[in-house]
């Protein structure tokens, strides 16, 4: 009798390994497109030249059931190496980039420029009425930063989405 | 170029020789004239000329179903391939091992809406198990071979192979399939002994158990069947099975109660319902089985094989998740039952019996025997006992009512002779289907149980029945309506039988014969023993037209989004309460 597991919706970060060959992101895209499920963000780039592996970060959100089935529907594909649910399995690191782009003038672009600094963001590039930061953080981190930008001129944003890895000596291996 | 190579459609000839192929179906047009070439120039390989080319893998289908081995297809790039996309998803939904080879354009015109180009490769990747675009000669044997390989082990299913007409002329070298393996995929076949053990001992604690077991057991290959029973005797268990595993213990054998789920008998849906250890042996919880999720056999600890890690948890949350193939998890299931000397609590199964054999009593499949006209359940009834003298007897189906009469009615003794669309519902796969079979089975008596509507959609295969000496009997049960889309517009929709009747039919006798069949009509009860005899005793296709009754229904009826216990016997029993919107939306 297995006694009703709660409705609560939860995000996870999932890191997959794949073989890297044409289509298998379509694969992956499609498998949650025609699923229902959530994608939050979603990285992709080779990581093992020599066995020719590409490392995809998944963050997706769901009830206990939905990800139990994300993790086993990502299995079940042909080219995928192995699954790991970071959120599960461990203490783990999670990073992105975000380019932020202000456009401003006077104390606001002053202003802008001083959260930079609080935030170690850098400036990767300047006009006499614009910026463009470089950020690195977690994503609660960079949602703050974005959101402390937007009275003070914030036209464009460029984030990668999540890159993760497990904490210690624990790896995503293949065989 | 060195001496050794060999052009792609060589490749993939040899390729399919040293997979044991020995019969493909298929369809020729432009991208894949050079493989058709290189089959005029040999004759190990036997090609099928279907008449479309869904028909091409619905009997690709039937061969691999009743021999348990790959199917093997052929089709041309574009319309060949789309025509083919139905017939995929049914295997994939059935889990059914296929090889689809495609033709595609020119490598350097992909992309460029050439002429009959379709994106194959995108189309089907949501209808096959996995799928190939194979641009590289160089390793084109390799992904035959690990396309063998991903159809048929683990949870079996359909793969495609996109094959570029350039790269069938290519040359290569070729590899043969020992020297092949997978380099990421590796499906669970051993189950995990600690949770075999526990599995064990709730199977002794049992009071009201029951083994629900389906389309996995046929899937794992006959042993699985007999280590079903030897695991059905030893427990003294009763067992009831989902249409897609119809055979995997016998029909006869005491323990068995027929099937389960919207159309499945009384005894078996309540035993579901009541039960308190179920173990769910390769099936996966269908929705025509579990009914309202919410109400599905509430009180019951759950055990549930299965190779696909996916099924498990994917409806119904399960106790003790068993991930691997069901007859070796079975073996070591019996191995650790009699190692622990277990014995089950013959007191409790014996009343637990006693229950059951009441609700046998309740003779849910019943029907009016007595009437005059023929009833679709006596002609099956007639039919099955008819062909009782036959050793060998394989079914398939089209979908709709005379699918689950053929289903409750027809009783199968051994895996791999019953042959339906499941979880697809495919209307036109009895026909094609039963190509497949015959060709595997050329002795075997074939007969393709159909509805007047759903023949219709693939009747143009009787050609090639007929081109191909296959002496398939059709034998319909013709109710001149879609009747289980009535059954539901007469339950659901106020009976508004919104086109649901079929207009203009055709004389079905006359069309066996224009096709160079043979044509036969019972319209009389008194009629149907001789018919079915001349069906059965000729050695050409034959269509039987049986006229049933056009009233009859197909009961016991659980409707959709109700619950195991809130069954309809018969046309006399109406809806206990209003269906609700969660119902209603149920298809
Ligand atoms: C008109 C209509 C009415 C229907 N009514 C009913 C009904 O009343 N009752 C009913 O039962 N069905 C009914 N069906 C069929 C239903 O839709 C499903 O197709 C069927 O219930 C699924 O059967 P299954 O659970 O055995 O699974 P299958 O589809 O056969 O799947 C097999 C399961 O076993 C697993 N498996 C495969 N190979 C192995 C292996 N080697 N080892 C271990 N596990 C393995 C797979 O991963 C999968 O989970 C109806 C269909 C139609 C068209
Ligand atoms: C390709 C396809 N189209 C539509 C349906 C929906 N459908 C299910 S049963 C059915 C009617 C089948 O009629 P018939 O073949 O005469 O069988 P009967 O129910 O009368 O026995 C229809 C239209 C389907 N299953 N498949």
């Amino acid at each position: 009798m297995v006694t009703q597991i709660a409705d609560i919706e939860n995000a996870h970060t999932m890191c997959v390994l794949v073989d890297n060959e044409p289509g298998v992101l379509a694969r992956v895209i499609g498998l949650f497109a025609g699923r229902g499920y959530n994608i939050e963000s979603l990285t992709v780039a080779e990581v093992n030249i020599v066995d020719n592996l590409s490392r995809i970060n998944i963050v997706t959100s769901g009830t206990p059931m939905v990800i139990e089935q994300i993790k086993a529907q990502l299995e079940r594909l042909v080219p995928v190496h192995r699954v790991s649910d970071l959120t599960v399995e461990g203490p783990h690191v999670k990073r992105e980039v975000a380019l932020v782009k202000v456009h401003s003038s006077g104390e606001k672009r002053v202003e802008s420029l001083r959260i930079a600094d609080i935030f170690r963001a850098r400036t990767v590039d300047s006009t006499n009425v614009s910026f463009v930061f470089e950020i690195v953080g977690d994503t609660g981190k960079l949602d703050a930063f974005i959101n402390l930008m937007v009275p003070l001129g914030l036209i464009d944003v460029s984030r990668t989405g999540v890159a993760a890895i497990a904490r210690g000596v624990t790896v995503l291996e293949h065989e | 170029m060195s001496k050794n190579q060999l052009s792609g459609a060589q490749i993939l000839l040899k390729a399919l020789n040293d997979q044991g192929v020995d019969v493909i179906f298929g369809y020729p047009g432009g991208a894949v004239l050079p493989i058709y070439d290189e089959l005029f120039k040999q004759n190990k390989i036997k090609h099928i000329l279907v008449r479309q080319e869904g028909g091409a893998v619905h009997a690709a289908e039937g061969y691999a179903r009743s021999t348990g081995k790959v199917g093997v297809v052929l089709v041309t790039s574009g319309p060949g391939a789309t025509n083919a996309v139905t017939g995929l998803l049914d295997a994939m939904m059935d889990s059914i091992p296929l090889v689809c080879i495609c033709g595609q354009v020119p490598t350097h015109l992909i992309g460029n809406d050439a002429f009959q180009e379709a994106d194959t490769t995108g189309i089907t990747r949501p209808c096959t198990k996995h799928n190939y675009l194979a641009k590289d000669i160089d390793i084109l044997a390799r992904q035959i071979h690990e396309a063998f390989l991903v159809a048929k082990s683990g949870r079996p299913g359909p793969v495609v192979i996109d094959l570029p007409k350039d790269v069938m002329m290519a040359q290569g070298d070729y590899i043969s399939s020992a020297k092949v393996i997978h380099k990421s995929y590796r499906p669970q076949i051993k189950g995990d002994i600690s949770k075999i053990e526990e599995a064990v001992k709730v199977i002794a604690g049992a009071k009201k158990p029951i083994i629900y077991a389906g389309g996995g057991v046929i899937n794992s290959g006959p042993q699985a069947s007999q280590l079903l029973n030897q695991l059905v005797q030893m427990t003294d268990f009763p067992c009831t099975l989902t249409l897609m595993g119809l055979g995997a213990l016998p029909a006869s054998d005491k323990h068995f109660l027929g099937m389960l789920g919207m159309h499945g008998t009384y005894e078996a849906n309540m035993a579901m319902h009541d039960c308190d250890v179920m173990l769910c042996v390769g099936a996966r919880f269908d929705d025509r089985v579990t009914g309202r999720t919410d109400a599905f056999s509430p009180n019951s600890t759950k055990i549930h094989i299965d190779i696909d890690p996916s099924s498990i948890n994917k409806t119904i949350n399960v106790d003790i998740g068993i991930v691997g193939d069901v007859g070796h998890v079975l073996e070591d299931m019996i191995k650790v039952w009699k190692s622990g000397q277990n014995r089950c609590d013959e007191k409790s199964i014996k009343s637990w019996w006693k229950t059951i054999n009441k609700w046998r009593e309740r003779k849910s499949l019943s029907y009016d025997k007595d009437a005059t006209v023929i009833k679709p359940q006596y002609a099956i009834e007639r039919l099955y006992e008819l062909s009782k003298k036959h050793n060998e007897v394989y079914i398939t189906t089209e979908v709709g009512q005379h699918q689950m009469w053929a289903a409750q009615h027809f009783h199968f003794e051994h895996p791999n002779r019953w042959m339906t669309s499941g979880g697809l519902g495919t209307m036109g796969y009895g026909l094609p289907a039963a190509i497949g079979v015959q060709l595997a089975h050329p002795k075997a008596l074939v007969v393709d149980i159909a509805g007047e509507a759903s023949i219709l959609m693939n009747m143009q295969e009787m050609s090639t029945l007929v081109q191909h000496n296959l002496p398939v009997k059709v034998f319909i049960l013709n109710n001149e309506c879609m009747g289980m889309v009535k059954q539901w517009q007469e339950l659901l929709h106020g009976g508004r039988c919104a086109e649901s009747y079929m207009q203009a039919l055709p004389d079905f006798v006359k069309l066996a014969e224009a096709y160079g069949g043979v044509g036969l009509r019972a319209t009389k009860k008194e009629q149907l023993d001789s018919v079915i005899g001349e069906m059965i005793a000729s050695d050409r296709p034959v269509i039987a037209d049986i006229a049933v009754d056009p009233k009859e229904n197909c009961f016991p009826m659980i409707p959709s989004g109700a619950a195991h216990n809130e069954i309809l016997f018969s046309a006399a029993d109406k809806l206990g309460a209003e269906v609700s919107e969660d119902g209603m939306v149920m298809v």
